[in-house]
């Protein structure tokens, strides 16, 4: 399929260090985001992510438009600050990974 | 030992009790004596020890390994990547340890084992019975007992230090303060954690690389941090991230590279995966390693996070004395002609662990 022509995308989305607790303790999602005009940012994705995959507590996901803080976004192994944060374009084909920090010893 | 091995056996035992009581005096004077000897060491107000600058440093400088330093740590000298120079490093060094529990424990064998000189431990914690599966250096003999001098009689080092404070823990209150601490004392700050399989491990403030609060300028809302005694962890885990920091505390003080500056790595246990991400740099407008850092001392770090520093359980929204019901209470409803149907809202492995019986188990979560 040409990239051109391509309806969807197809992303890897992952929760771990806990907060995978929120999406029924699965880690791996493997996300089909069907493609219109506009580009899927990480700031749309929220949104979709908070409205089919987040099973319970949504205030311990997202806050204020962003992952509340203690949740670390990375795009493709890289902190999501070297990318762009909420405007960054995603594109076919990428991780997104939401790590919950750990505090335990 | 071919006959009356049973009684033998028994008397055995009672030696050995005996024998470890003694073991157990002789520590304590020992220990005793040895603090007696740091005290010595220290300036007249022990707030202004931390740095340790100037002639009592000199004095206690080694400049070269003797004899036995070199049989002791020969398998590490040949390593031409430590030496000699490596070595001395080592043994002039100082760390600090915050947190004598699962990741302090392995850290300070580790690094006692290698040669580390000066060693401080830090935690205000008593040992109890469910540490022991993970805090390895501490025993059953030991309960109740501080787990800074548990941490202390256990390492052979030179010299080990016992700084007790009132709250060190891994929790979000104490990661904060390590943090500026460590930025205004211009110290690297080898982090980690663990908590159920999984382990976190990063190098703050080091060669150019970020602080934890340009990582998070904001602390996490207190109600979505989860710690061991709610979410549990594999002891072995915090085992693994321990002795990972000793390794990057190690390559720190020789000199070599530290390999998590500006990296977060993240492992698995449950996959056996180690993944190693890249993190953003130093922030210009840090507030305390930034341009212009409007954080330029210590602060109130239980306010600044709305947590308290414990690690143990909190609890937001407890139930009032009216909605509630005694345990003699419910014996009675539960003894009556039409007992009531008992529902038991814990997770299923703490239902296995213990409950009331013909309790049913139905699972509802409100916390992490």
């Amino acid at each position: 399929m040409a990239e051109s022509s391509q309806q969807h995308i197809d992303i890897h989305v992952e929760f771990s260090g806990g907060a995978e607790l929120l999406f029924d303790k699965v880690k791996e999602h493997e996300v089909k985001l069907s493609h219109d005009n506009n580009p899927w940012t990480i700031r749309k994705l929220l949104v979709w992510i908070k409205e089919n995959l987040l099973k319970e507590r949504p205030e311990l996901f997202v806050q204020e438009d962003t992952v509340r803080p203690g949740i670390l976004i990375l795009v493709n192994d890289a902190d999501w600050e070297l990318v762009g944060e909420l405007e960054y374009e995603i594109q076919n084909k990428d991780r997104i990974i939401f790590i919950s920090t750990l505090h335990g010893g | 030992m071919e006959k009356g091995d049973l009684s033998d056996s028994s008397t055995l035992l009672g030696d050995l009790v005996e024998a470890r009581k003694q073991i157990a005096e002789l520590k304590e004077k020992l220990h005793l004596c040895k603090q007696k000897e740091f005290q010595n060491f220290q300036l007249p107000n022990p707030d202004e020890g931390i740095d340790r600058e100037g002639s009592e440093d000199d004095k206690r400088k080694v400049n070269e390994l003797c004899n036995k330093d070199i049989r002791r740590y020969s398998r590490q000298l040949i390593l031409p990547e430590i030496g000699v120079k490596g070595q001395l490093a080592l043994i002039n060094s100082s760390v600090l340890l915050v947190g004598a529990g699962g990741l302090g424990c392995p850290s300070a064998i580790y690094l006692a084992a290698a040669g580390v000189g000066h060693i401080g431990v830090v935690d205000y914690d008593e040992i109890e019975l469910d540490n022991l599966h993970r805090q390895v250096l501490h025993t059953e003999e030991r309960l109740g007992k501080s787990k800074c001098k548990s941490v202390a009689d256990s390492i052979h080092c030179a010299d080990i230090c016992q700084r007790i404070f009132s709250s060190h823990k891994d929790n979000v209150a104490t990661r904060y303060l390590l943090n500026d601490a460590c930025v205004l004392a211009g110290k690297p700050l080898v982090s980690a954690s663990a908590l159920r399989f999984e382990g976190q491990l990063t190098v703050y403030n080091h060669e150019g690389g970020p602080c934890y609060r340009c990582l998070f300028p904001r602390p996490p809302p207190p109600e979505t941090v989860t710690n061991c005694s709610d979410g549990g962890v594999l002891g072995v885990v915090p085992g693994i991230m321990g002795n990972l920091q000793a390794l990057e505390a190690i390559k720190i003080i020789t000199g070599l590279k530290a390999s998590y500056v500006q990296k977060l790595l993240l492992y698995d246990g449950l996959y056996g995966s180690f993944r190693s991400i890249k993190l953003r740099a130093r922030k210009k407008d840090c507030s305390v390693c930034g341009e212009t850092p409007t954080v330029t001392g210590l602060i109130d770090y239980e306010s600044f996070c709305g947590a308290g520093p414990s690690d143990k359980c909190m609890l937001l929204h407890i139930l009032t004395p009216e909605e509630r019901v005694t345990a003699k209470q419910l014996k009675e409803h539960l003894g009556s002609n039409s007992p009531p149907l008992l529902i038991d809202v814990r997770p299923p492995v703490e239902f296995d662990i213990c409950h009331l019986p013909n309790s049913c188990s139905i699972l509802f979560t409100l916390s992490c």
